[in-house]
């Protein structure tokens, strides 16, 4: 092994000096640069977050998540994500089969309308739904005569959290399903398999990884949604309080070291997030360089795998 | 009479990708559908397996109209070109598929796979994923799965297509062994006319959405019904003559042809075979020079260049050069055993500049 | 809809239907009925409303601020796309990764810590603050948070485009005598402007929707640190629904138009490559 060092070390300087490459100070510069730049950007407030939940120490960390309000808002915000990211998986994978198995006319504009959601602004999104199911709104008077409340309650938070985080699954899944083609799946055809079968012994293992990553980011999002729910929720302490809310006004309330604990755990959240889809790609990238590498063999000849 | 179309026609908007299409596969056949890409060859396999359904016209299988059948009724088994292996499956579970769905008993399912498995020789591939086959057994493996469900018919789309040349040579034979073993009603799909000719017992050939001409390949070698054939099989001398009191000239070169008025101007094509060379340069009527010489393993390609300028290609054998004692330059004397009158009407001459046809690459030259 | 061309696979009335249905439910009757509502204002009153002051103000720090965020992700982030891309150096794996974190990372946090880390007493605030640089409950504060929440548009837009760009074009240029600093300009950065556009836009898009992150950081001074968003829900809570609804109409407007602008920016980017 030693007697292979050297040859690795000539290969490095060889390739420095190829007309194609920087000079090492302009290299290990911008190197500088980017490392700068993200470290105060994006790692500083991430540590940060961690070190002013623990200022005061575990036990005051430890009792801001269990007050009672807090407990409540983390329910919420667990609630809301077991109501939005089933329906917006659904929905995601019945548009990515539409959209990627056929044809039709109007598809990209259907593309850029399920897109529609991430162009508007959050605070826009609640606005919407307090127009319509507020009291001053469409059907406010007749939901208010009925005695369903769906603004300032779980229903409006549900809605405004589906709006924000309606494409997430639909845009993940669509290019990776558009890229497995449909011979498969007519393949499963010809062997006599109804379309429910073709969906889910052929599809949906094909396309998994994809739509875990979407439910991912679809989950994320869902939980630390603030704006929109925000205009929808009413701000009720205990009772219709997400947890981002509730940093807020934990905030509002000067009560730092409390609202950056419950920040605490929506951080990890971000850092599990980014964990898996990292994990994610990794998966997507091997099954992808498979299919690379035995399309590669086919021609090339076999393989003694 | 295992499958009959009758009068099938396929548009995609405007154009008719297959153009009333009439004929028929008798039970046991291994037949070949030929032509160019974008011929409607594979439109049309799509068509009796169900994948397309058809503008207008009849598909019979057994006697039976298929038209209104969906896919999953047809009883076909389809391999496709890129084999469309479930990728999450292993070999077992491919080849068990069909015969899941088919709701077959546990115990049958296996023995069935294990009779395929031992038939294709994939033997210890079982539980193997598609990403770790090479490319002849993904296709035996797809192959497999497709003749599990005892299928009435097996259609290929470009089988060979997506393997090297050398394992495209084992495959053609072993599919005809296979053919032979199972005698199952086969249609495959190719643009390789060679492969055509030497796989199937009958070739159909397409151009443009046409049917051109249905034939055994030693009759669409030797009787083409027409141009398109003639050139598509094979590689082809075409000259553009004209007639002069029965007989059709250009440059030296004149060609008997009684029942055609002067004036006429024909086409004229004739295979390499058929240019006789002597080295004596009185024995045949054509003086010429041997231009160039190209190797190509035991045959070699000639061509002679005529004294008026037009080059003519040959083909012999090593030893029939050698005998002959050919080299680049010498001076030889021609003959032309056997044409055909490959187009008439003066309409139906698309322009044609070079004095020999030049096979597209894509044409064998070991023919 | 249905085109002529068959297509044997099952199911495409049902989730289509399934799409259509979601989405009208869910997006498009709800913005139609903002828009509905704008329509039973008078055209004065409209305009009177969304070009009130105050709301004036607000649009320029929004805008503004959002497009000096867009401008330093545009710079910042092609550098970290390009290194991200063609150096190797230890903790790159981890960087990229990080890269995301700012999608993953609720926007209530990342204002709280972001205005935390510039105050008076926090871990960047008490070096900057002396100097002058005020970041928190500032305008600068607002270009801050939407930096932080734009910064991964133009590296994630930006990297497959470097990724797919041959070393070839780079070495062609080399052989015909082109320097390394001429070779960028003249030959790669050309190729990747389409995509650092666009990448711009997002980040500028996004920004101006804003609203979490931003209002942790911005002390929201009227006419001074208030952003278009933050007023919407101040004349909500005002129950001024006309008002917010003049607001969050040009602020739909103008996303639109920005969504438009990005897919034609997309079109134009795919045309250099494949």
């Amino acid at each position: 092994m030693a007697g292979n060092v050297p040859q690795v070390n000539r290969q490095a300087t060889a390739k420095s000096q190829r007309g194609t490459e920087e000079s090492p100070l302009v290299k290990w510069l911008l190197v500088g640069v980017c490392g700068v730049f993200l470290a105060v950007f994006l790692l500083l407030p991430l540590v940060n977050v961690f070190a002013q939940a623990l200022v005061k120490g575990w036990q005051v960390y430890w009792a801001s998540l269990h007050e009672p309000d807090s407990v409540s808002a983390i329910k919420l915000t667990l609630l809301i994500a077991v109501i939005v990211v089933p329906l917006n998986t659904l929905f995601g994978v019945c548009a990515a089969w539409a959209i990627a198995k056929f044809e039709f006319r109007g598809k990209s504009l259907l593309i850029t309308l399920i897109d529609l959601p991430f162009a508007v602004s959050p605070v826009v999104a609640g606005l919407i739904y307090i127009i319509m199911f507020g009291l001053q709104g469409y059907f406010g008077p007749w939901l208010d005569k009925h005695d369903i409340q769906i603004i300032f309650a779980v229903p409006g938070i549900a809605l405004a959290t589906i709006f924000v985080t309606f494409p997430f699954v639909a845009r993940e899944l669509i290019p990776v399903m558009q890229a497995t083609g449909r011979e498969q799946e007519e393949a499963a055809l010809t062997l006599g398999a109804s379309g429910w079968k073709t969906f889910w012994h052929v599809t949906l293992p094909s396309v998994k990884w994809g739509l875990l990553y979407g439910i991912i980011l679809c989950n994320a999002r869902a939980m630390g949604e603030f704006g929109a729910v925000s205009v929808v929720s009413g701000h009720v302490s205990g009772v219709t309080n997400t947890m981002p809310l509730h940093v807020e006004k934990l905030y509002n309330e000067y009560q730092g070291p409390a609202a950056f604990a419950v920040a605490s755990l929506l951080a990890l959240l971000a850092l599990v997030t980014l964990g898996l889809k990292s994990l994610l790609e990794w998966k997507q990238q091997r099954d992808y360089q498979r299919a690379q590498v035995s399309a590669a063999e086919t021609v090339a000849g076999p393989k003694s795998a | 009479m295992s499958i009959e179309l009758k009068n099938i026609t396929k548009q995609f908007g405007a154009v008719a990708a297959v153009n009333q299409v009439t004929f028929s596969v008798q039970e046991g056949e291994l037949m070949a559908l030929l032509g160019p890409s974008g011929g409607g060859k594979t439109t049309v396999l799509r068509m009796i397996a169900g994948l397309e359904v058809p503008t207008s016209g009849d598909i019979l299988i057994r006697g039976q109209r298929v038209n209104e059948l969906s896919v999953q009724q047809r009883n076909i088994g389809f391999v496709f070109q890129n084999y469309a292996l479930f990728k999450n499956m292993n070999v077992f579970k491919n080849i068990a598929f069909g015969l899941k769905i088919k709701k077959w008993k546990r115990r049958d399912i296996k023995a069935r796979v294990a009779e395929l498995v031992s038939l294709l020789g994939l033997e210890g591939l079982e539980k193997r994923y598609a990403h770790q086959l090479s490319g002849g057994q993904r296709q035996r493996v797809a192959i497999a799965r497709a003749l599990a469900p005892k299928p009435s018919v097996l259609l290929l789309d470009e089988p060979f297509g997506a393997v090297d040349a050398k394992i495209r040579q084992e495959l053609r034979e072993w599919l005809v062994t296979l053919h032979h073993e199972l005698s199952v009603t086969t249609i495959f799909v190719t643009h390789d006319q060679e492969e055509a000719m030497e796989v199937s017992n009958r070739i159909v050939i397409f151009s443009k959405g046409d049917l051109e001409q249905i034939g055994t390949p030693r009759e669409v070698y030797e009787q083409p019904a027409n141009e398109f054939v003639a050139r598509f099989i094979g590689v082809m001398n075409v000259l553009d003559t004209e007639v002069k009191a029965g007989v059709a000239r250009v440059g030296e070169l004149q060609f008997g042809t009684p029942n055609q008025p002067d004036g006429a101007r024909l086409r004229i094509g004739f295979r390499p075979y058929a240019v006789q060379v002597s080295t004596d340069v009185n024995l045949f009527p054509y003086r010429a020079v041997l231009h160039r010489t190209y190797f190509l393993g035991i045959m070699l390609r000639l061509e002679f260049e005529l004294a008026s300028g037009l080059v003519l290609r040959s083909r012999m054998t090593k030893e029939e050069y050698a005998q002959l004692g050919l080299e680049d330059g010498k001076e030889v004397s021609l003959q032309i055993r056997n044409y055909r009158i490959l187009a008439t009407e003066e309409a139906a001459l698309p322009p044609e500049r070079q004095s020999a046809y030049q096979p597209p690459p894509s044409i064998a030259e070991n023919i | 809809m249905r085109s002529q061309r068959y297509n044997p696979l099952p199911g495409f009335g049902l989730t289509m239907g399934c799409t259509i249905l979601y989405l009208s439910v869910i997006v498009l009757i709800p913005i139609g009925g903002l828009f509905l509502r704008t329509l039973e204002l008078s055209w004065a009153d409209f305009w009177r409303l969304a070009t009130a002051d105050r709301a004036l103000a607000a649009y320029k720090l929004t805008f503004g601020a959002s497009l000096i965020a867009a401008l330093v992700n545009a710079v910042f982030g092609t550098v970290v796309a390009w290194v991200l891309v063609r150096y190797e150096f230890p903790g790159k794996r981890f960087f990229d990764a990080l890269v995301d974190f700012p999608f993953a990372l609720p926007t209530a946090v990342a204002g709280l810590t972001l205005s935390n880390l510039f105050a008076a007493n926090g871990w960047l605030g008490q070096w900057l603050v002396p100097l002058g640089i005020k970041g928190s409950f500032t305008p600068l504060g607002v270009v801050i948070a939407l930096t932080f929440i734009g910064l991964p548009f133009v590296v994630r837009t930006l990297q497959p485009v470097l990724e797919g760009f041959e070393r070839e074009v780079e070495e062609a240029a080399a052989t015909l005598g082109a320097g390394r600093l001429r070779t960028f300009f003249s030959i790669v950065a050309p190729t990747l402007l389409p995509a650092i556009i666009t990448g711009f836009a997002l980040a500028f898009a996004r920004a101006i929707g804003e609203y979490g992150s931003v209002i942790f950081i911005a002390g929201n001074k009227p006419y001074e640190s208030e952003i278009a968003p933050l007023l919407i829900v101040i004349r909500l809570e005002e129950y001024d629904y006309t008002g917010a609804i003049a607001l969050a109409v040009v602020l739909l407007v103008v996303s639109f138009c920005l969504l438009i602008t990005i897919n034609l920016l997309e079109r134009w980017a795919s045309r250099f490559q494949n």
